[in-house]
């Protein structure tokens, strides 16, 4: 595995009586992406604010290409960039103003500054735009700004703290596309979404966060496969619904879940099912089925199931 | 690429992303010229507005015209408005990211709260001369020559930088622009009560007391006395009045030595 260039360990944050973050390790590979999920209050934010240096942790230590956040806050912020959850541009400045300002913040040459402005309005398909102000941009356009505005150094790793939320698919897809394409040239990215098909589509990697500590890693693959396949059932008589919960729970331990007046969908522990000896129990109960079918568990079962079980422990 | 590192680099690139920031609001103007008019317009129509509104109904203490007593009172109260106009900006900047932008970019950490009160150095002296050219217009005029003229001007910058630096310290305290914005009309009554518009003899004693002692008051006494109009205090005064052009440079300092470094403080400090 190669070297991390992003290391969190044991980060603890508290707001007042709020823990927000209890121990909190992280760990992504160069060039790879790390999609951090969470619930609402999980903490991630606050991980991430901690991480590009705007928030310090009350206890533990992480480093940015082996730079302390804390210690060493100007060689990290010489090397991120971070695009926040609402866009972090002067809404009164054009599309062009705002990245000549940030580029001759970051310490480039006027000249420099503004070759650069053009150069990312270009590739991110916002020349168009370039002059009007920000306040008349468009969600989706605004978050592109946002993005480009964290860009103008070539950042090593780049935050990005739920930049879909709110957007429609399309706009989502453009910001998709955008990341694939700074990973490709070689950009660490550390994604936090609410959006599971987002963390599908691009982490190389997921930690799924709760309660401000990491409760499960892996690889999109590997999460799925911890908790099982999915049994879907079809009937083809609702009447038969009870019968089938029946049947079902014998079978894997557990209470189906109905999905509609006619569907069921259970978890299956472990391995072993045959979609046969399924079919067979049901018809042994009279229950006729229209439909049944094995698959791969969605990202979201996985993260409902890991983030209840912590509910229940606790 | 970014040299941070030594003291004198450090004040270099204070100063340079300092004016890329006064660039910034000037920038903002410029996008924006109906703020810009308004808020050029606003020191005019309140020449016009208490010239010739109150102008007929107040007596002043002795007897000379109202518009030249006024006059004093109205570039202090726009001295003011510097406290209000950062604090608006930099609560602005603090709810919308953008200050977080700041925050995680490799600039000048110093950079934000002293390219703020820079812009509003030059706006606000963009707001004296329309004063004064509609000061004119009405028949006000200073006296006693240049000199006392410069003086008077040059109190109030130093006045109005002070007071810059309570808007950045209440604005990032604040944090929250919605807020800020309702809490501009809060700050009326430290115009209101002091000597601009009416003298402070009338008032109740406490109230007075509070009057003489505003910093608004002993600009208006200083800028009075040394342009020669009407109303400068005489007799026996409150000592900050006997006193108006020492006690500008009081405040002025007291609030300098306060407020920056909290300033300061407050916006390097990552608790949050
Ligand atoms: N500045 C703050 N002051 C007080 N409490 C805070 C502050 N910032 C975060 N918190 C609290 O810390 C906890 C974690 O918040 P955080 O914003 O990191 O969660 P999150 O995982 O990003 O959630 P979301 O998905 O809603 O964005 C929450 O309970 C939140 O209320
Ligand atoms: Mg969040």
């Amino acid at each position: 595995m190669p070297d991390p260039i992003v290391v969190a360990e044991g980060l603890h944050k508290s707001f007042g009586d709020t823990h927000a973050l209890r121990g909190l390790d992280l760990s992504v590979p160069r060039g790879t992406v790390c999609g951090v999920l969470g619930p609402n209050g999980a903490g991630k934010t606050t991980a991430v604010r901690i991480l590009a240096t705007l928030s310090d942790p009350d206890a533990g230590h992480a480093r940015i290409a082996g730079y302390d956040v804390v210690r060493e806050a100007d060689q990290v912020r010489a090397r991120i960039g971070l695009a926040g959850q609402y866009a972090a541009v002067d809404e009164k400045l054009t599309g062009r103003g705002n990245l000549r300002m940030f580029g001759r913040l970051c310490h480039l040459p006027r000249r420099e500054a503004h070759r650069r402005a053009d150069e990312l309005l270009e590739r991110f398909g916002l020349m168009e735009a370039a002059d009007r102000q920000v306040s008349g941009y468009s969600g989706g356009m605004r978050r592109r700004l946002d993005l480009i505005a964290s860009l103008i150094l070539r950042p090593e790793v780049l935050f990005l703290d739920e930049p879909t939320t709110g957007l429609d698919p399309r706009s989502r897809g453009e910001i998709w596309d955008h990341v694939r394409e700074l990973v490709a040239d070689g950009t660490t990215v550390l994604l936090t979404t609410q959006y599971l098909d987002e963390a599908d589509q691009l982490a190389d990697d997921i930690a799924v966060v709760d309660h401000g500590q990491v409760i499960a890693t892996g690889t999109p693959d590997e999460l799925k496969a911890t908790i099982g396949d999915r049994l879907d059932v079809v009937l083809d008589d609702p009447a038969a619904l009870p019968a089938a919960m029946t049947v079902l729970n014998t079978l894997t331990g557990t209470d189906p879940t109905t999905t509609g007046a006619d569907r069921l969908s259970v978890a299956l522990p472990g391995g072993g099912f045959r979609l046969a000896d399924i079919v067979r129990d049901l018809d042994h109960a009279g229950v006729a089925a229209a439909d049944v079918s094995l698959r791969r568990p969605t990202l979201d079962e996985v993260f409902l199931r890991l983030t209840d079980r912590k509910e229940t422990v606790r | 690429m970014t040299a941070l590192t030594s003291p004198l680099g450090r004040l270099r690139w204070t100063l340079t992303d300092g004016l890329t920031l006064v660039g910034r609001e000037l920038g903002r103007l410029r996008h924006d010229p109906g703020e810009l008019v308004a808020a050029l317009i606003f020191p005019a129509v309140m020449v016009l507005l208490f010239g010739y509104v109150f102008g007929s109904a107040i007596q002043v203490p002795d007897g000379g015209d109202y518009r030249e007593y006024l006059m004093p009172g109205l570039f202090a109260m726009v001295t003011f408005s510097a406290l209000m106009g950062v604090m608006t900006r930099m609560a602005a900047d603090a709810s919308r990211g953008v200050m977080d932008r700041f925050r995680s970019m490799p600039m000048a950490r110093l950079a934000v709260p002293f390219g703020q009160t820079g812009a509003d150095l030059l706006t606000g002296l963009l707001m004296l001369a329309i004063m004064v050219g509609a000061g004119l217009l009405v028949g006000w005029q200073p006296h006693r020559g240049l000199i006392p003229t410069a003086q008077a001007f040059l109190l109030m910058v130093v006045l109005r930088y002070a007071l810059s630096w309570v808007g950045v310290y209440v604005g990032l305290a604040v944090k929250n622009d919605q807020v800020a914005d309702a809490m501009v009309p809060l700050f009326l009554p430290f115009t209101m009560l002091s000597n601009a518009f009416v003298p402070t003899d009338g008032m109740p004693g406490w109230l007075r007391f509070l009057a003489d002692w505003n910093p608004v008051s002993a600009l208006t006494a200083a800028s009075r006395e040394l342009f020669g109009n009407p109303g400068a205090p005489s007799g026996s005064v409150a000592w900050p009045l006997a006193h108006p052009v020492a006690t500008v440079l009081l405040w002025s300092a007291a609030l300098l030595l306060i407020f920056v470094p909290l300033s300061l403080r407050a916006y390097t400090r990552r608790g949050r």
